[in-house]
């Protein structure tokens, strides 16, 4: 089983992983954090919206939602099935 | 001392809930006070302030509900208020709710509780649910490692809240201080808090506000609000300078070695910190943590790429047709109600100016703004499901992309719909409702667009004119001018947000909460609160609208010699019928017709003479760019206080007396049949209405929710001059097309 390192952007649906960085600061940056988006935090991906943006995500058993370009901070680490 | 004292006096303590939203702060909060609450706002903010009083074992127990929040940065309004009054107010227990189905992420807020060493009580609320999701959670362990008392609690159904009232109360009588618990940030942070709380400390920096360490880690982490205050307390230059260096040389230390922030790392320490709590056996799932809940199965229908939008619709739709089917009986009632006030007092009185302004002026005036509750309330009522079930953000969420493109948020669709988005609202509600927007500048575009949307009060002005005027089915038209209201408005906030409110969006980073079905006690609640707030607001500026208005459309009055060359006609129409004055009860029909007539007559002389009559005359030459008349324009400048005018006031303009809504057939026979009047006009007239200036209750809660009059002033003049632009181009491109 190998793994490898995507942006949250390019997970597919029902696709799951851990959350390896979050590479932004500021009011994003602690919002995304406060939400449980924190490296180490599991992180699946729910669904999307009609225009395939923005995106929710399940974690910390809450679902929280946000747009492509803020999900683009987010480094996760996938297993390959 | 003391002692004896609080025995003699009845002890008061005083608590308060904190928690993250959709927790079930409020619910707690209502089982605990009941209809024993008070609301106001917290000062210089626009968030709201719950207060309320319960007894416990002999104690009067004030309960303050703090706004609900994930963390405490300076990241909003609520964030910083709720912090502020922990800081300031030092409660002598908060009452911390925690979601026991989501215990890692509502920790993190439990987390910087400790930090300000706070007296908490844990409240673990929907166990029950937590427990369906396998999900159990051993309290008394959380309880040892935390070092706080922990209570379980289904707050929905009521079980348990007396435990946590206990618990809060055995808090505030425990005179040990609370432990604060230290949490570890890593070596680097740990160090510079350490040194950075020495230099607070012996500088006494805010000391009896913020505990040292806390404040030390504040000013690491950069918050805003925590600098700002330190910058006031110091007047030192050298000790801001070494915080300055203290803190930048941290930032540039975690910059190079971890390429991270001290904000950063500061959060994920908490969480490395709740994590290793949970870890310790407090909880313990048995089921697999993918499992699709209800709820998840609910979100894979409800916003389905195809069905989620056809979904949303027949929603809108039908909360649209509740709001309308079911409050049209109270409307009915209520407007026969004041029918019979204004007839009652109109027999009562004696003609004159007296009279004239009590039935016109306040009776009208009151009468247009409680004659819309019952329709307000149903909305209110309805939204309230939406929004309490969890369905409105999943239409924030299916609308972000929409709205982003216009320069809004996902959460605006809120205010829009509330406003008449699906026709129908009032734009008040709507205002208000712009408070659940964090961002300044999406917030204020909202606050700018919604009322361009076909508010209750207009529908009655759009429904005549289109009756009057146009054959196409009415139904068609309405959802036609629904959808002209929502490009104007969504062009026009892309207008301001690339001009005046430019900046860039706001994060979208928010929770979708899981599907409740909604208790009926939070429904009423919601529901009073805000129909409160609309009579509240509403109903004063209008009473003092009512009364300006009809001081202008009554002064100055006609002149003697004209007054009494209507008399003059009267009596001649009577002694043509052989009827002396006095015997007015025995006039035949067709006498009092032809008195009706002038009557009629002598009101639309006295309407033209009047300040408003000289106004919307001194308009007309204007105008006349957009089709309309100086009896419209005084229509219109009604319209201004309230829209509800607009039909009464053409009602008088064309010599029909005073029209009660519902009697307006007359009306439209009258303006299909005046010279003035065509298809253009009327349309041009139409987009007048739904874009000019918002109504005076509008206006005031503009003011009041963006914090400065000139907003106020703003939207009145820019919507104004728009509608005037638009329905200008309108009529002459459609007289010159000869459509009229």
């Amino acid at each position: 089983m190998s793994a490898r390192k995507i942006l949250l952007r390019n997970m597919a649906r029902d696709q799951a992983g851990t959350v390896s960085a979050v590479k932004v600061g500021g009011d994003l940056g602690l919002r995304i954090r406060e939400m449980g988006i924190v490296p180490g935090a599991r992180i699946k991906v729910q669904g999307r919206a009609p225009l395939y943006d923005p995106v929710a995500v399940k974690v910390m058993g809450a679902v929280v939602s946000l747009r492509n370009n803020e999900a683009d901070y987010i480094e996760v680490e996938v297993e390959d099935g | 001392m003391a002692d004896s004292a609080g025995a003699r006096n009845p002890e008061r303590i005083e608590i308060a809930l904190a928690g993250n939203p959709n927790a079930g702060k409020t619910t707690l909060f209502n089982r605990l006070t009941g209809a024993n609450q008070h609301v106001g706002n917290y000062p210089g903010v626009t968030v709201e302030k719950k207060e309320g009083l319960c007894s416990f074992d002999g104690v009067t127990v004030s309960v303050v509900d703090l706004p609900g929040t994930y963390s405490l940065t300076a990241y909003s309004e609520e964030e910083v208020v709720a912090r502020d009054y922990l800081v300031r107010n030092r409660p002598q227990a908060v009452v911390n709710i925690v979601d026991a189905s989501n215990l890692e992420r509502n920790l993190y807020l439990t987390c910087q509780l400790l930090e300000l060493g706070l007296p908490v009580v844990l409240a673990l609320n929907m166990i029950d649910v937590a427990r369906d999701r396998g999900i159990e959670v051993n309290v008394e362990k959380l309880g040892r490692i935390l070092g706080v008392r922990v209570v379980p609690l289904v707050a929905r159904r009521g079980e348990g809240v007396r435990e946590v009232l206990a618990a809060a109360v055995a808090e505030a009588r425990d005179p040990s201080p609370p432990r604060s618990r230290p949490v570890s940030y890593g070596d680097d942070l740990d160090r510079a808090i350490l040194n950075l709380a020495g230099l607070v400390e012996e500088k006494g920096i805010l000391a009896g506000t913020y505990p040292p360490a806390w404040l030390a880690m504040k000013l690491l982490e950069g918050d805003k609000r925590v600098h700002e205050q330190v910058r006031d307390a110091v007047r030192d230059a050298a000790v801001l300078e070494t915080i300055e260096q203290a803190v930048s040389s941290l930032a540039a230390h975690l910059s190079a070695t971890l390429d991270s922030t001290p904000e950063a790392v500061i959060a994920d320490h908490r969480y490395g910190f709740v994590r290793s709590v949970v870890r310790q056996g407090v909880m313990v799932r048995l089921s697999d943590e993918d499992r699709i809940y209800a709820s998840d199965r609910i979100d894979r229908v409800v916003t389905h790429r195809v069905a989620g939008p056809v979904i949303m619709l027949a929603i809108l739709f039908a909360l649209y047709q509740f709001t309308f089917t079911w409050s049209e009986a109270p409307v009915a009632w209520l407007g026969a109600g004041f029918d019979w006030l204004a007839e009652t007092a109109g027999d009562l009185l004696p003609d004159g100016h007296l009279r004239s302004l009590l039935v016109s002026g306040i009776i009208r005036g009151v009468g247009g703004v409680f004659g819309f509750v019952p329709i307000i309330m149903f909305m209110f009522f309805g939204i309230a499901i939406l929004e309490d079930s969890g369905y409105l953000a999943r239409v924030a969420f299916m609308m972000d992309r929409v709205f982003r493109t216009f320069g809004l948020h996902g959460s605006s669709v809120m205010s829009f719909i509330i406003s008449g988005g699906i026709a129908g609202g009032c734009a008040v509600p709507g205002v208000l409702a712009t408070r659940t927007l964090r961002s300044p500048r999406e917030r204020m575009a909202t606050l700018l667009t919604t009322p361009f949307m076909n508010c209750g009060a207009k529908m009655p002005v759009l429904a005549l004119l289109i009756s009057a005027f146009f054959t196409t089915g009415k139904a068609r038209m309405m959802l036609f001018l629904t959808m002209i209201s929502w490009a104007g408005a969504l062009l026009v906030a892309r207008l301001l947000r690339s001009t005046i409110l430019k900046g860039l969006p706001t994060p979208f980073v928010m929770e979708l909460p899981p599907y409740r079905v909604p208790t009926l006690r939070g429904l009423l609640l919601h529901t009073w609160e805000r129909t409160r707030d609309y009579l509240r607001k509403a109903g004063s500026v209008i009473l003092a609208a009512s009364i300006l208005i009809w001081a202008t459309m009554t002064f100055p009055s006609l002149p003697a010699a004209e007054k009494m060359a209507f008399a003059e006609k009267r009596q001649a129409v009577m002694a043509a019928a052989g009827i002396g004055d006095a015997a007015q009860e025995a006039l035949p029909a067709a006498v009092r017709e032809e008195i009706a007539r002038i009557n009629a007559e002598e009101g639309e002389a006295a309407l033209e003479y009047s300040i408003a009559g000289r106004v919307g005359r001194a308009l007309e030459r204007l105008s006349r760019l957009s089709g309309f008349d100086w009896r419209t324009n005084i229509a219109l400048m009604g319209g201004v206080a309230a829209k509800e005018i607009i039909i009464s006031t053409l009602g008088t303009a064309y010599s029909l007396g005073e029209l009660n809504a519902g009697e307006d057939q007359p009306l439209a026979e009258a303006l299909k049949n005046s010279p003035g009047w065509n298809r253009v006009s009327a349309f041009s007239l139409i987009l007048f209405v739904m874009f000019y200036s918002p109504c005076l209750a509008t206006v005031a809660c503009i003011i009041r929710e963006s914090g400065s009059w000139r907003w106020g002033a703003f939207a009145m003049g820019f919507n104004t001059l728009f509608a005037f632009l638009l329905s200008c181009l309108v009529y002459q491109a459609g007289m010159f097309l000869g459509l009229g």
